[in-house]
């Protein structure tokens, strides 16, 4: 299937199906899994330690095809748990390898205590993960809880909307995680089932272009008996401090090398990146700010309310970590009203997660929105456009009157 | 086997680390190392030996080393070997990487066993040696699948009620070799030739390989710290911990005992067995005595050796 | 007048934009620098050399590498023996005494 895409004034040549040489531009049919699959390969991976879990079976299971037909030369080591994936993948990574891997969920939680191993020894993984509901009760589908509860494990994270996305970020990704400057591993979440099952149109790099973007990784230091090193020595109080400090600073470089790689991603692909993307902020009043695919909804409903004149606009992170914090202040601080959207729940807090990183950065705000929580999508419940709809009058409401009635709402659950 | 005058002098554990005095673990890695044979890097689980030989900024190694966590020793040892393996393959690096996974009992028998299970499945070529000092001596001398019975620990004390640990030690060679790797061999650092002849082979060996090596902690064992080789050597003499090797699944007994000595010459050397030696608890002393005889005999069995009758 | 030399304890306590990167100790072998003798409380191991047979059973057995081995023999590193006294129990010709300090 193919058809003419404005925007790049190119005609598109159909995708030829698995193997074929993928020309600059290659219009293609994938869903989120795929499209990363692919990037792994394109990226020239050395060592993919996963273990599947629904709903990103399919990256892995793509991959190990591409293994078995020859056409990455990598090693697919198929380990026997999370656990172990994460533990192999930092193993490999302490070599100076390009490695790669994916999870879900639960298998997220599992490895969770190998995430700051990961981190701590600067080991620039990139991890996608297909973001779904933790246990219990167990539930297959799509919401954000499984990263919110490894946000703090120093991990660069970043929201794809779409398979397009989701393949360009997981080439940048690589290639920001690897600069010298940061050296710290990065996740590249994406929507359990509405990215990673849906299939969707994308664009893709040539072979020649990947490679070019992303050369052999060169490490900051690595395990090599040509030169003997101790990693993961035991740092007593007088110790522990520093390599902490040291690795929050390697995280504040993020900002200024994901410009760069942008940047350079750009003039590759003609597709812009950033930090953050927004619509029709310029002169909106109220906003909707959310991760991931629930992006789309809003951009759609706010478009229909923009040709019935009301001012609204729609915010998408695309980094979560480290918080974007400068570009969402020069977006956000005019707005009357903000709502943040999100797919996870902080139980017993006073926001959740991405609602409290937004309320911290509006200190610094001089006019500050009203802002308030919306708790929608839980467990894979679909986040409709008159659940959207939905948000934007509430927003309207805290505008007009001034009040947050509710600073914390659900939205779709049966009441 | 090799004698202990043509071994190489190169010391690659270096002195000044803070293992106890008399440390059966820091025998059994000193002695692991005589036998590696080229580029080699070792992967290390929590535990006695990988907390006290390298507490920043003092590292006791001189091959690269690398700690990740308790239980991943062989995943991170996996993910290790896959690397190199690829590297080379890419013309990366040029030389081949031998890659020892080293863990305790603890790291080993119990929380890591699901690691070592999947690593031994996948094959790696890498080599596992387990130091066995037969309980979590790290967090303070806490019982282990691998403390044998009536050991006194801190979570299986000898009361009035419970007499020490209940229960059997677990077989980890019978475990490894039921993932038909070629190479699985128990050893003690009283036997120094052996168990270095025995390293070098797992090493040599195309694919995964095993080596548990049995090794006294004077502390968690209340015993003497000038024990320690011969708690060591009496563990093998009495039948406690033979010397076997498990080669493409046939076993083959390396140290012959003609006549084993008799289990308490060896446990009462250690405090933690000095409940058993009082009177009301005479049966659970032979219960040990007849356990460890038909554990020796079942042993020889496998082995294709005559059964013996013990003292 | 004699300096005082630095612990490698001391000189390693960086700034963290001078600690090493994750806490990686980059010289092998750095413990040598940690007097572990300075434990002993009682006896040290002295080795009679005309009885020795160099066996070199005592420095195998030594878990500290304080039996040190060169072409020539074996020799006492007491800057590092913990005083264990595995040499003086396994050496086949009792050539190693335990004396007191």
């Amino acid at each position: 299937m193919y058809r003419r895409r404005e925007e790049y004034n190119e005609v598109i040549i159909p995708y030829q199906g698995e193997g074929s040489t993928v020309r600059p531009q290659e219009l293609a049919g994938m869903s989120g899994n795929e499209a990363v699959a692919y990037a792994t390969k394109q990226a020239n991976v050395d060592v993919v330690a996963a273990y599947p879990i629904t709903p990103q079976t399919i990256m892995v299971e793509r991959f190990s095809e591409y293994v078995a037909n020859g056409e990455v030369d990598a090693e697919f080591v198929c380990v026997e748990s999370e656990h172990s994936a994460m533990s192999a993948s930092v193993g490999a990574s302490l070599t100076g390898a390009r490695v790669m891997t994916s999870t879900a969920s639960q298998g997220l939680a599992l490895m969770h205590e190998v995430m700051y191993l990961a981190s701590g020894l600067r080991c620039p993984i990139v991890m996608m993960v297909a973001n779904r509901a933790l246990s219990a009760p167990i539930n297959i589908h799509g919401d954000h809880s499984d990263m919110m509860g490894s946000r703090d494990c120093g991990w660069i994270q970043i929201y794809v909307e779409n398979p397009q996305e989701a393949y360009d970020w997981t080439l940048q990704a690589l290639k920001i995680a690897e600069d010298p400057e940061v050296s710290l591993p990065a996740t590249v979440n994406i929507d359990g089932f509405t990215v990673s099952h849906a299939m969707e149109d994308l664009n893709l790099l040539s072979d020649d272009q990947v490679s070019g973007f992303l050369p052999r990784r060169k490490p900051v230091y690595k395990v090599e008996p040509e030169k003997p090193l101790t990693v993961g020595a035991l740092a007593m109080p007088d110790y522990y401090y520093e390599v902490k400090r040291q690795q929050e600073e390697a995280m504040r470089q993020v900002p200024h090398v994901l410009n760069k790689v942008t940047k350079e991603y750009e003039t590759v692909s003609h597709r812009k990146y950033g930090m953050i993307e927004t619509f029709e902020m310029d002169d909106a009043e109220i906003a909707i700010l959310c991760l991931g695919s629930t992006a789309g909804t809003a951009r759609t409903v706010a478009r229909q309310l923009r040709e019935k004149g009301r001012k609204v606009g729609v915010v998408k992170l695309w980094l979560y970590r480290p918080f974007p914090q400068e570009e969402l202040i020069s977006v956000i601080c005019n707005l009357k009203a903000l709502a943040v959207v999100e797919r996870a729940i902080s139980f017993g807090a006073p926001y959740g997660a991405l609602c409290s990183d937004v309320a911290s950065i509006l200190q610094d705000c001089e006019g500050r929105p009203k802002i308030f929580d919306v708790v929608c999508g839980l467990g894979g419940r679909d986040i409709s456009p008159e659940d959207i709809r939905r948000v934007f009058d509430e927003a309207d409401q805290v505008a007009k009157t001034g009040i947050v009635r509710d600073r914390l709402k659900f939205i779709g659950v049966r009441e | 086997m090799v004698a202990l005058k043509d071994l190489k002098m190169e010391e690659l554990y270096a002195p000044g680390h803070r293992l106890c005095a008399g440390c059966g673990p820091s025998i059994s890695m000193r002695m692991m190392m005589k036998a590696f044979r080229g580029p080699t890097v070792v992967t290390n689980a929590t535990g006695c030996v990988e907390v006290s030989t390298t507490i920043y900024p003092y590292t006791a190694w001189r091959v690269p080393w690398v700690h990740t966590l308790f239980e991943n020793a062989a995943a991170t040892a996996s993910g290790l070997e896959a690397a190199y393996k690829v590297l080379l393959r890419k013309g990366v690096r040029n030389t081949k990487v031998d890659v020892i996974a080293v863990g305790g009992d603890g790291g080993t028998f119990d929380i890591g066993l699901q690691a070592l299970s999947g690593a031994l499945e996948r094959g790696h070529d890498f080599v596992y040696v387990c130091y066995d000092n037969e309980a979590y001596m790290n967090t303070g001398i806490q019982r282990s699948s691998a403390t044998p019975r009536g050991a006194a620990t801190t979570t299986s004390p000898a009361g009035s009620v419970i007499p020490g640990k209940r229960g059997r030690k677990k077989n980890l060679t019978a475990i490894c070799a039921a993932h038909d790797i070629e190479y699985v061999a128990t050893a003690s650092i009283g036997f120094p030739g052996d168990y270095i002849d025995k390293v070098r082979k797992a090493i040599e060996v195309e694919g995964a390989a095993v080596v548990h090596v049995f090794a006294p902690c004077p502390l968690g064992w209340r015993s003497n710290p000038a024990d320690s080789i011969k708690l060591a050597k009496l563990a093998v003499q009495t039948g406690v911990f033979p010397l076997y090797e498990i080669i493409k699944g046939k076993y083959k007994l390396n140290i012959k005992v003609g006549k084993c000595i008799p289990v308490s010459e060896y446990l009462k050397l250690q405090g933690r067995f000095r409940h058993l030696f009082k009177p009301e608890l005479k049966s659970e002393l032979d219960a040990i005595q007849e356990q460890v005889t038909e554990d020796w005999n079942r042993t020889l069995d496998l082995c294709g050796e005559k059964p013996k009758v013990t003292g | 007048m004699t300096e005082k030399k630095i612990p490698l304890s001391e000189k390693m306590k960086l700034a963290w934009k001078e600690t090493p990167i994750a806490g990686v100790i980059f010289e092998p072998g750095s413990s040598v620098e940690y007097r572990t003798g300075d434990w002993r409380v009682a006896k040290k191991p002295v080795i009679d050399q005309k009885k020795c047979i160099k066996c070199f059973i005592c420095w195998i057995f030594c878990p500290d590498v304080a039996i040190v081995r060169t072409e020539k023999g074996v020799s006492e590193d007491y800057d590092h023996c913990k005083g264990c006294a595995i040499c003086a129990e396994e050496c086949p010709v009792d050539a190693i005494t335990m004396v007191n300090e």
